[in-house]
């Protein structure tokens, strides 16, 4: 396999060019496939363009494609006795019977309430950032990390600190607050689960945000200082305008974030509980799955998550259709 | 002093204060791991004694994580090549080559992207069951590649249609077959954005814990991250081993946090400017 082998000697006339741009290629987003001029082939290759392509184009579509179908015509069988047969909407029903699915859609109700906070927090720090907060460098450095971290880690951590006799209501014990039973309580729970996912993850929409800005037109801002605005005239006038398709990205991604990848700090922290508080659509996929042997129940399940994603993901085609056209 | 520079320096202390708490949580685990079982019933947050590595001893052989760990290596290293020769032959061939069906293919990868592992996973556990592959180091490297391949398609594809056509065009003069141009110019040429995507991809496996825990259900395949998961209920009454054996699981992470940061960032944001 030539991966992460020295390149092989190419012909002069390739490599002098090729060895040129290399640096200057960044990495840049795909837009389609653009028709190069590269492309015309001897009969001998002819197939040589779709011998390239099929290997991935295989793994996608038996591994994702196939198996998305399969689980929605899953979701119309029946478990256990009737496993196999055509139940219509009974899955569907017991669903939504289910007071623990009730909960878990009621989750996705406070995600969604949470979105803004979680999209405002990384948007006010990268303006900070990009205004050239003393000490801006190591911050952006810092910041990022969490989100490079495993939530299986994170969330191992934070049972340390939320722990009832632990740093967390240490220091609110310091401001004559009183302890909080972060993860036992039920009404907290979810509110201590999120907050975790928001300061793990934070750092990536914080990255994203600094690149749009990187977008902006710095002799604005500089105009806008020159005659004197504040902070909070630079922020509304001059860069809430320019970013406004970087918002929407960070909007969209931060919501699928918190749709499909909160599993492995549910899983650590919470197990669900207290009383079933803290299930979201994945979790509850994963239980009826793996613990109560109801795959077609999950099937079900996976399809309404996926009805969400589905919206997100218009949401985000529909941005980027607009971006397209900017452009 | 103009408003706006007065604003900054205002901005610092809450900046500050989150930079702290950014950092404090693995400080307050590295400490605890530091310390006796005595030491942290005493007072966990004390300053350790000394350093200690006892905890991280125990942790590496009576938690197995040293098995973990190398399960963790087969199965990303795997994944990682597979997904870089996949998506640099599927990238090339989508963005420089002209053929019939290639919008449609690359919609076909696309779309994949909207699929979220949890959407899928009671079918593909069923489905690689029937082949045999459920607890195997293929199947989880499979699961892996299909779960990261269309995000690699999309980046490599995108990369290398910013590379010129000129340079494809005088390769195929020198007489290059397509395969030739491949292997001779768009691997070398691809270094940097196959750098930035092996890096986040060996990140989302390493880091993964649903796809691992559904395909290696057996003790003696966890990875490391479903090891760590598996360590609150062993060392629930002996905390520092239970940190020390969170912290082997973190330093891998870190190590590659320290040395390809502007790799790991430039790949996230990737995607994001340009859409």
């Amino acid at each position: 396999m030539p991966i992460g082998s020295p390149p092989p000697p190419a012909g002069p006339a390739a490599a002098g060019p090729a060895g040129a741009s290399a640096p200057a290629a960044a990495p840049r987003a795909a837009r389609g496939p653009r028709r190069g001029a590269g492309g015309r082939f001897p009969r001998s290759e002819r197939l040589a363009p779709y011998l390239l392509v099929a290997p991935a184009v295989l793994v996608i579509a038996v591994f994702r494609l196939y198996p998305l179908a399969l689980g929605v015509n899953f979701s119309f069988t029946g478990d256990g006795d009737r496993n196999g047969r055509a139940v219509g909407w009974d899955n569907y029903a017991a669903l939504f019977a289910d007071p623990l699915f009730i909960a878990s859609m009621r989750n996705v109700g406070l995600l969604v309430l949470l979105l803004p906070v979680a999209v405002a927090i990384p948007g006010a720090l990268a303006t900070f950032l990009y205004l050239r907060v003393p000490g801006h460098r190591v911050y952006r450095s810092v910041y990022f990390f969490p989100a490079v971290l495993s939530p299986v880690i994170i969330g191992a951590i934070f049972n340390l600190l939320l722990a009832f006799d632990g740093p967390v209501n240490a220091l609110l014990g310091a401001v004559g607050a009183g302890p909080v039973d972060w993860l036992g309580d039920p009404g907290v729970a979810m509110f201590a689960v999120v907050g975790v996912h928001i300061w793990a993850t934070f750092g990536m929409s914080l990255v994203v945000f600094l690149a749009g800005f990187a977008t902006l037109d710095a002799s604005l801002i500089d105009a806008a200082r020159v005659d004197g605005a504040s902070l909070p005239g630079v922020v509304r006038h001059v860069i809430f305008p320019g970013l406004s398709r970087t918002i929407q990205f960070v909007f969209v991604t931060t919501m699928i974030g918190m749709l499909t990848s909160m599993f492995g700090l549910l899983y650590v922290m919470t197990g669900g509980g207290p009383e079933g508080s803290t299930y979201l659509p994945e979790y509850y996929i994963w239980f009826q799955q793996g613990q109560m042997g109801r795959p077609a129940l999950a099937s079900a399940a996976s399809t309404v998550l996926f009805g969400l994603m589905l919206v997100v993901g218009t949401a985000q085609i529909a941005v980027l259709r607009r971006v397209g056209r900017e452009d | 002093m103009t408003p706006l520079r007065a604003g900054r320096w205002l901005a610092a202390i809450p900046m500050a204060a989150l930079a702290i708490a950014t950092v404090y949580p693995l400080v307050f685990t590295a400490n605890v791991a530091m310390k006796t079982r005595h030491e942290y019933v005493l007072d966990r947050f004390a300053p350790a004694e000394g350093l200690r590595w006892d905890a991280f001893a125990t942790a590496w052989t009576s938690a197995d994580m040293g098995r973990y760990l190398a399960n963790s290596l087969i199965t990303v290293t795997g994944a990682v090549a597979l997904l870089l020769l996949l998506g640099s032959m599927a990238g090339f061939a989508l963005s420089r080559l002209r053929f019939r069906g290639s919008r449609l293919l690359f919609l076909a990868c696309l779309s994949a992207l909207f699929i979220p592992f949890q959407v899928i996973m009671v079918p593909l556990a069923r489905t690689m069951g029937q082949v045999g592959l459920i607890d195997t180091y293929p199947g989880l490297i499979l699961a892996y590649t299909a779960q990261f391949l269309p995000f690699t398609v999309f980046l490599m594809t995108g990369y290398y249609s910013g590379i010129p056509s000129e340079i494809v065009d005088a390769a195929r003069i020198d007489g290059n077959s397509v395969y030739g141009v491949y292997g001779r110019i768009m691997l070398p040429l691809g270094r940097p954005a196959l750098l930035s995507v092996g890096i986040l991809n060996a990140l989302f496996c390493w880091n993964d814990v649903l796809i691992a825990l559904l395909m290696m259900p057996s003790a003696e395949h966890r990875t490391l991250m479903v090891g760590v998961t598996a360590l609150r209920g062993q060392y629930s009454a002996d905390i520092p081993t239970f940190a020390g054996g969170v912290l082997i699981a973190a330093v891998p992470v870190l190590v590659l946090y320290l040395c390809f940061q502007r790799q790991i960032t430039a790949g996230v944001t990737a995607g994001s400017t340009k859409g």
